[in-house]
């Protein structure tokens, strides 16, 4: 696996706005960005109305997301490049969204909507539509996917990779501090997990840290490469992002998200915490 | 520093200042122009990433924080500042970074 499998430049993305079979989609939890202004021809997808279930708190099903791209005009064959805010947060959730239903071909843009800003780069506000397709998604593939009772079952088996910033890991604070800190969840994390923080793997500027540089901060933590890891977070987007470098930049094996993360597990009764 | 917020500062209903501990602030370039759409990012004392968030139309932000010392970094197209910050308890904490080349 290389980067440029996975992974395309503001560079790169501006020269190729127009070509053929490749769709630019911004992926956010607030999507009043996009609407602001977007790069141009791109599409967007709501990270909660688009992609959560609305009743349930699960994905939209094969059927529904298969319904959903048709719709916008994704095709299965066509390349999607993928970006948003947050740093990528949501359009990382989205990448692995899309590998879970079996998209072939999904691209990152290196840096998000914060490198294309900072560079100045050209933002449109034109409604994009693009022709219906018949997109038709696999079954989820749920090797990338951990839930809730696997996740107490690798205590002390697999590497847990608490994601979150020191302080939410140490149960200083329970949210990211852009959001309001009164949550219902328990403080604290999974016994065992090592904290490394996604934003350990990222630049100021929101690109990926090089090969190196995030080899040698797994190992300095104490990652283990000849155990299978599971990453989490609050609500699993800033996990998705570890999971895109531990998967798709260092090409480690028997990677799971658990996209459950702490929002649920903080919430279960008689689950092991430490503090 | 414990200002009454500025318009289009409005916490989201149901917020408990006498709990939350918020740091506000606007961010402008050397001129005191505010810089729309900044990316603003919250350190913790060691300098590691907490939160960030992206300025409004008038350069302000905010953060749910926690007592303790904090660095605002506000990164731009015209430039970057930061700047420390250390509320003692919970309420409005407000401080504003200029950025420059």
């Amino acid at each position: 696996m290389a980067r440029s499998d996975v992974l395309v430049s503001a560079d790169w993305a501006e020269q190729n706005l127009n070509a053929d079979k490749t769709v630019f989609i911004e992926v956010d939890e607030d999507t009043s960005a996009y609407d602001a202004g977007h790069i141009p021809g791109a599409i967007k997808l709501d990270w909660k109305k688009d992609l959560q279930d609305g009743v349930r708190r699960d994905f939209v099903d094969a059927e529904r997301f298969s319904k959903l791209l048709s719709e916008r005009g994704v095709a299965n064959d066509d390349t999607v490049i993928l970006y948003g805010g947050n740093n990528n947060w949501f359009a990382a959730y989205a990448y692995w969204y899309f590998k879970l239903y079996g998209h072939k071909d999904v691209k990152l843009i290196d840096g998000g909507r914060k490198k294309w800003e900072l560079d100045g780069r050209p933002l449109s506000s034109e409604t994009v539509t693009r022709p219906a397709t018949d997109y038709k998604a696999s079954e989820p593939d749920l090797s990338i996917r951990a839930f809730r009772d696997e996740v107490i079952d690798s205590i002390g088996k697999k590497n847990l990779v608490d994601v979150r910033s020191p302080d939410e890991f140490s149960g200083k604070i329970l949210a990211p501090a852009h959001l309001p800190q009164e949550q219902a969840q328990q403080r604290g994390h999974i016994p065992g997990a090592i904290n490394i923080p996604w934003s350990t793997t990222a630049n100021e500027d929101g690109t990926f840290k090089s090969d190196e540089e995030l080899e040698a901060l797994y190992k300095e933590k104490g990652f283990d490469d000849s155990r299978e890891t599971i990453a989490y977070c609050r609500i699993g987007e800033r996990s998705s992002h570890t999971w895109f470098v531990l998967t798709e930049l260092l090409g480690k094996k028997g990677v799971k998200n658990y996209d459950g993360s702490w929002v649920e597990y903080g919430s279960l009764v008689g689950a092991p915490i430490e503090l | 520093m414990c200002a009454a917020p500025k318009q289009g500062q409005k916490l989201p209903a149901g917020v408990d200042v006498e709990k939350e501990t918020v740091l506000t602030g606007q961010v402008t370039d050397g001129s005191g122009n505010p810089v729309a759409g900044a990316f603003v990012r919250l350190l913790d004392s060691t300098g590691e990433f907490t939160a960030e968030v992206v300025a409004s139309p008038t350069g302000d932000f905010r953060f749910f924080a926690a007592p303790g010392t904090w660095t605002l970094r506000a990164l731009s197209s015209v430039g970057n500042g930061d700047v420390k910050i250390s509320p003692e308890g919970p309420g409005i904490h407000e401080k504003d970074i200029v950025v420059s080349k």
